[in-house]
């Protein structure tokens, strides 16, 4: 595979150095001259020296042929504009790009950036799966294929409690893939039981969260609301 | 019509105020409040007296872009010193606002070619800069 990684900070650096470990062709690109020599004194010909907005570095760094382009400089709008180019300009399949400001997560959205990542947003992730009392955590979410994966807390008193997995009532387009249980975790069958405490990992189509929370929620939180 | 100009600098402001004096409404936008003097230099009224609006926002801050009038914009300008800075928000004007005439100023050649063919008005001053030193240079 051939990669293409903008910006020699520390994200885009650390991530070269692992690619090539993993035996992947990489050029790192890099505008700042400063940065560029102490970076070429490790990476030597892997990293190039000139601003990747700029169409004909992308095409020095052979933009034709890249498989995958990784946008990770400090600025959003030319992890943006570099992501659009290779997408939609050179027709690079795949893209990943690096959001500085998450207020800033719509405008990639809007511009079709995807993936794109966001540092506080993985933190707050981590965050909300290291305290449960959040209920439901998003562990992963393929936009483009429009599939998600969430972890809930099966509630005491729940509808799920006690059941078993053919028996909790889900929508269409939502099915439960995994259990976790006293620090493991299992693939369930249709006959396994669910009990209060476990942690339950779905697979669904977004926007069915307020069809399948309920049925988690303990007793007394449902009938209050 | 109403015009909404981002980046007040040369360009931008002198732009801004030929709109204003044809009648126009006009709303610019700067993310530097002193940005704000090219309005009024050399103007016998302030640039609010004479019915220009003026906002300080980071170009990228939706909420900006809204205060500023952009739901209402007929022509939105992006007139920025950063040719990143224009073309995502010059996007975001056109896909997220359907602002109807979006003009950008970028200053590299190649892309304000391939972004002219995505549907932007680009002007590019190199470009001109360029055509025009090669007639003079070339000149007989």
């Amino acid at each position: 595979m051939y990669v293409i990684i903008v910006g020699a900070g520390k994200v885009g650096w650390n991530l070269s150095r692992e690619l090539i470990v993993r035996d992947q062709e990489v050029t790192l690109i890099e505008s700042d001259h400063r940065r560029y020599r102490i970076v070429e004194e490790e990476l030597e010909h892997v990293v190039q020296y000139g601003d990747a907005t700029e169409m004909w570095v992308l095409e020095r760094a052979g933009i034709q042929r890249a498989d995958l382009v990784i946008a990770v400089t400090g600025d959003d709008e030319d992890n943006i504009l570099i992501c659009q180019v290779a997408k939609e300009k050179y027709g690079c399949k795949r893209i990943v790009a690096r959001v500085n400001n998450p207020r800033n997560l719509d405008h990639f959205k809007l511009l079709g950036i995807q993936p794109a990542v966001s540092a506080t947003d993985l933190i707050l992730r981590l965050i909300e799966h290291e305290v449960p009392e959040y209920g439901l955590v998003q562990l992963l979410a393929l936009e483009e294929e429009q599939l998600e994966i969430i972890e809930i807390e099966v509630g005491e008193g729940s509808e799920a409690a006690g059941s078993m997995v053919r028996d909790v009532p889900l929508p269409d387009g939502s099915l439960i893939i995994s259990v976790l249980r006293d620090g493991a975790g299992f693939v369930p069958k249709a006959d396994s039981s669910i009990r209060a405490g476990d942690q339950v990992l779905l697979i669904l189509n977004p926007g069915l969260e307020d069809e399948i929370t309920p049925r988690f929620a303990p007793s007394e939180v449902e009938s209050s609301a | 019509m109403f015009i909404l100009i981002v980046g007040a600098g040369r360009v931008g402001s002198a732009v801004a105020r030929r709109a204003l004096e044809s009648g126009h409404t006009v709303s610019v936008l700067d993310s530097d409040p002193l940005s704000h003097e090219r309005l009024d230099k050399d103007q016998t009224t302030t640039w609010e007296d004479a019915g220009g609006r003026f906002t300080v926002s980071t170009a990228l801050e939706i909420d900006g872009l809204i205060e500023a009038g952009i739901e209402k914009a007929d022509v939105f300008m992006a007139a920025t010193s950063g040719d990143n800075t224009n073309l995502v928000i010059s996007q975001i004007a056109q896909r997220r606002f359907d602002v109807p005439r979006i003009v950008v100023r970028v200053a590299d050649p190649a892309r304000a070619a391939w972004y002219a063919e995505q549907g932007l008005i680009t002007i590019c001053p190199t470009q001109k800069a360029i055509d025009m030193a090669e007639q003079v240079v070339l000149a007989d």
